[in-house]
């Protein structure tokens, strides 16, 4: 097929109402007779409720109330597990836990409401760190405070450690990470028993919203419709809390009669919803004098806030991940995610791994050190291969050549020359340079059987004025699905770009094409795409209206005669797993996914040894992804997700007080300004996928994973500072660099 | 605040438009825009002044409108995303985010175009340094802001005689 679109840079199709104004969030739309939502929320981290007492000097009725007892089907966020309520009725579990609801149609009146409503609270002892969770100094969850664990096992760690001539043990650490998208949370919702519930929302799952409002009404899957609005990003954040901010809205829209519109200021965003798993990780490592690796065994932990959510799954991808793209016959992953006091943790752009991969990443230039080995060196060394398999045993069948990713990583940063002037200049200079890098990968689609079970399905649909439109849940949250879909299934048809319409998601009228994560939209979805649009090409080619190799003319007269004489134009793909990919979930071994991005990324530092900031000064992002769909949107992707990571390796701290995030603003928690951001280099390799569309491979995700454990090796290359944990923030930095002493000199 | 205080008559000129609306003396001009005038392109991120999604041009300063109360914009002239564009032609900024791809999720967008015509207009050729300084006070989280810089230099390319002078 003519690649008319696809690896161009297209216009991108909702581009002009973003640029104008236009574009419609959910808290740009009005609905006359509107009421406002509210959330009132526990102040505590844990304890048991003993009464509501709603104050003096609040005209109580007009307001709906709604609490707990209002709930009409089960009071439960429904996702993996059944924990997590809706509102909280007996048992309060985290700080900003909602307990009751409010709707007014005056908004000043009703914050005036919000804080007259005491929760009065028996408190019951909490826990708020991996240590006490682990150590069981409450019991808050289960018998052992664990969600979930996996145990990855390859060959025979125990008995390997005899092969070893050095052995290298370590502990890194993560810290919670806010997604910051610019759009806060917000839903619209109606509700009343004869039309059902329907939803407008700033989303990214919208079947998951679906299935959550089922089960809290326990109405019938028809009677729930949930349409997304447009979204200002999501980054994972909008994947799991949405749920929760429907089912709020719905329950006041049931109970008033009115349509209700909750809206999360910032404040309240940062501190109600999730944010990424901190994480504990601790490395065993043993390698021969040589520099291969015969061990690693690897100790892995994720705190999970207070309900269960998805960090099963998050652990998963972490868990997977945690070993990297390096050749070990002898590898063990133990992993748990674990409950505390906190909100619970939940997606966030890398969904796991990137918390594994700075362990790792920083772990193993800590043995290259203790070889004497260059860090790329080392790396060399162990780099996988096709014909060698990962830690879940998955054999790599295709072409994994990352030392020619390193090569041009290291040409395009000038790393060799820089790290020799770095060495030369640093002695003596109070702003000290480094350079620094990491290699990893990352898996794109859902884990192991995860696609199977989705069974994702898109449909295409012809007018008689030859407009073709794609019907799928996917949503576009900034990264491209209305342009990437447009590109892949106008090129299938051989009709131009704008003839592509994109359905705006509503479960009333599109397919479950599955969620809008784990890099998945482009490679697995815009292949279902591909093949729905040459199947209602083949449709019309095989009513004898078209021949195929046709003009865009002739296609638009097929589909009016096709529509006129023989009804609707449709098409319609589901998942097919490729060939050979077999996992299991019980042994946690097979292939974990179908493919993975493969990156080496280079940054370069500038640090300050007076007031102990880091700067990043350089970045270069190297990555395999399958052919490029789309050259502006791909290096967007690379570039937002760099940034991102910056943020979370040297600024974005969250400031935890018994649960709460103390620093719930965007003055004080600081995400990377235009300022702050160096220049970032993206290039891309390309190895056709055979599995995507034309050869594409998931790329969302990857760029978080890199950054933070490359920046911090360059710190380490700038001043000799061992940092094992981020943010580096200076407060760490000047931590770490006043215990060693050689900084100074 | 209901109680406290009554609305008064706020006359402005908006996107060369005269208006008057009836508004709380210290309502955020963010939400007259928003609410009664419904320009709804005008973004509310933070409602601290950190974020510059709510970025308007008031008498030709640019503004964050989520901290001027109401009572200044009396008199005022404004001018918001939705007054960028003539009919259905784009500025050259709009066209150069367009092309550029500097707008992703699309949230911060009309609030970086703002901040980019106030730092054209300052300065028509800026340096790497300027279009970072004028733009620092948007946030992004989805574009890393390389396609935004990038955008600002097109625009300027092509508006102005000479290229920026880049460094």
């Amino acid at each position: 097929m003519e690649e008319k679109f696809f690896g161009h840079s297209v216009l991108r199709k909702e581009g002009r109402e973003k640029v104008t104004g236009r574009a419609r969030y959910v808290d740009d739309l009005a609905f006359p007779e509107m009421l406002h939502g509210v959330t009132v929320r526990s102040s505590i981290a844990r304890g048991r409720i003993r009464g509501i007492h709603f104050g003096d000097g609040i005209p109580w009725s007009e307001f709906t109330v709604v609490t707990a007892a209002d709930i009409p089907g089960k009071n439960e966020i429904a996702l993996i597990e059944h924990d997590q309520p809706c509102l909280a009725a007996e048992f309060i579990n985290h700080p900003e836990e909602a307990i009751v609801l409010l709707a007014h149609a005056d908004r000043y009146l009703l914050e005036d409401a919000r804080r007259a409503v005491q929760i009065d609270v028996e408190p019951l002892p909490a826990i708020f760190s991996i240590e006490d969770s682990i150590a069981k100094r409450a019991v808050i969850f289960g018998e052992d405070n664990v969600f979930k664990s996996y145990h990855v096992e390859k060959g025979n760690v125990d008995a390997a450690w005899a092969q070893a001539d050095i052995i290298v043990e370590r502990e890194y650490r993560t810290g919670a990470q806010e997604q910051l998208y610019i759009e806060n949370q917000g839903m619209i919702a109606t509700a009343n028993p004869t039309d059902g519930v329907t939803i407008w929302g700033s989303l990214q799952c919208p079947y998951y919203v679906h299935k959550a409002l089922v089960t809290l009404f326990g109405l019938p899957a028809e009677k729930i419709r949930v349409i997304q609005a447009e979204t200002g990003g999501g980054f994972g954040g909008k994947e799991e809390y949405p749920s929760m901010i429907a089912g709020h809205a719905a329950l006041l829209a049931w109970k008033s009669g009115k349509r209700v519109k909750i809206i999360y200021d910032r404040a309240e965003d940062m501190a109600a919803t999730t944010k990424r798993h901190p994480s504990r990780t601790r490395h065993r490592t043993g390698v021969t004098r040589d520099g291969k690796l015969v061990a690693m065994d690897i100790d892995f932990v994720i705190d999970g806030g207070a309900y269960a959510t998805l960090s099963s799954v998050v652990l998963s991808r972490g868990t997977i991940h945690a070993a990297g793209p390096y050749f070990c016959p002898n590898v063990r992953v133990q992993s748990r995610a674990v409950a505390t006091n906190a909100p619970p943790h939940g997606a966030f752009r890398g969904f796991g791994a990137p918390q594994g991969i700075f362990a790792l990443e920083r772990h193993l230039d800590q043995v290259a050190r203790a070889l004497n080995l260059t860090p790329e060196e080392f790396r060399r060394r162990n780099f996988i291969r096709k014909g060698q398999t990962t830690a879940t045993g998955q054999l790599i069948q295709e072409e994994v050549n990352f030392n020619a990713l390193l090569d041009r990583a290291f040409r395009e940063s000038g790393y060799h020359a820089k790290r020799e002037r770095f060495a030369r200049e640093n002695p003596g200079a109070t702003i000290k340079r480094g350079i620094g890098f990491s290699s990893f990968m990352h898996g794109a689609g859902f884990t192991g059987s995860g696609e199977v079970y989705l069974a994702s399905v898109v449909e295409l649909e012809a007018t008689r004025e030859g407009i073709v439109r794609v019907l799928a849940a996917s949503t576009e949250i900034g990264q491209g699905t209305n342009t990437v879909f447009s590109q892949i299934a106008a090129d299938a048809l051989g009709i131009g770009y704008d003839r592509i319409e994109i359905a705006q998601p509503d479960t009333g009228a599109v397919p479950n094409s599955g969620p809008t994560v784990a890099s998945r939209t482009a490679m697995v979805v815009g292949n279902l795409v591909e093949t729905a649009a040459l199947g209602l090409k083949r449709t019309l080619v095989d009513s004898g209206l078209l021949c195929d190799a046709c003009t865009e003319d002739e296609f638009v007269r097929a589909c009016r005669r096709y529509i006129e004489t023989r009804g609707p134009l449709r098409s319609r793909s589901q998942y097919e797993p490729p060939p050979g990919l077999l996992w299991d979930d019980a042994t946690y071994k097979g292939d974990a996914y179908g493919t993975y991005a493969w990156a080496v990324y280079v940054a370069e530092v500038a640090v300050d040894t007076v007031t102990f900031e880091a700067r990043v000064t350089d970045f270069v992002a190297v990555q395999e992804v399958g052919k490029v769909i789309h050259p502006v949107l791909a290096a967007g992707q690379i570039e937002g997700g760099v940034a991102q990571a910056i943020g979370m390796a040297l600024y974005e701290n969250v400031v935890w007080r018994e649960g709460r995030m103390a620093n719930g603003q965007m003055t004080n928690y600081i995400m990377p300004t235009a300022a702050d951001i160096p220049p970032i280099r993206v290039f891309f390799e390309e190895q056709p996928y055979p599995f995507g569309p034309h050869g594409a491979k998931g790329i969302g995700e990857l760029p978080m994973d890199g950054p933070a454990p490359a920046i911090v090796n360059a710190i380490e290359n700038a001043t000799g500072i061992c940092v094992r944990e981020i943010p580096a923030t200076p407060e760490v930095l000047m931590e770490a660099m006043t215990e060693e002493v050689g900084i100074f000199d | 605040m209901t109680e406290t205080f009554n609305r008064i008559g706020i006359s402005c000129n908006v996107n060369g438009e005269q208006r008057r609306v009836q508004a709380f003396p210290m309502e955020r001009l963010l939400e007259v825009l928003r609410e009664e005038m419904r320009l709804t392109g005008t973004k509310e991120g933070c409602g601290e002044g950190e974020c510059g999604a709510c970025a308007v041009l008031m008498n030709g300063a640019i503004v964050n409108s989520c901290l001027v109360p109401a009572i200044e914009a009396d008199g005022a002239d404004i001018r918001t995303i939705e007054g960028m564009a003539r009919g259905e032609q784009l500025n050259a900024v709009q066209e150069a985010f367009l092309a550029c791809g500097g707008a992703q999720c699309g949230i911060c967008t009309p609030g970086m175009v703002i901040a980019s015509v106030a730092l054209l207009e300052r300065h028509p050729h800026p340096t790497d340094a300027e279009i970072r300084e004028g733009l620092a006070g948007n946030l992004c989280r989805c574009t890393g802001y390389q396609k935004i810089f990038a955008a600002v230099v097109r625009a300027c390319e092509s508006s102005g005689d000479k290229k920026p002078v880049r460094q």
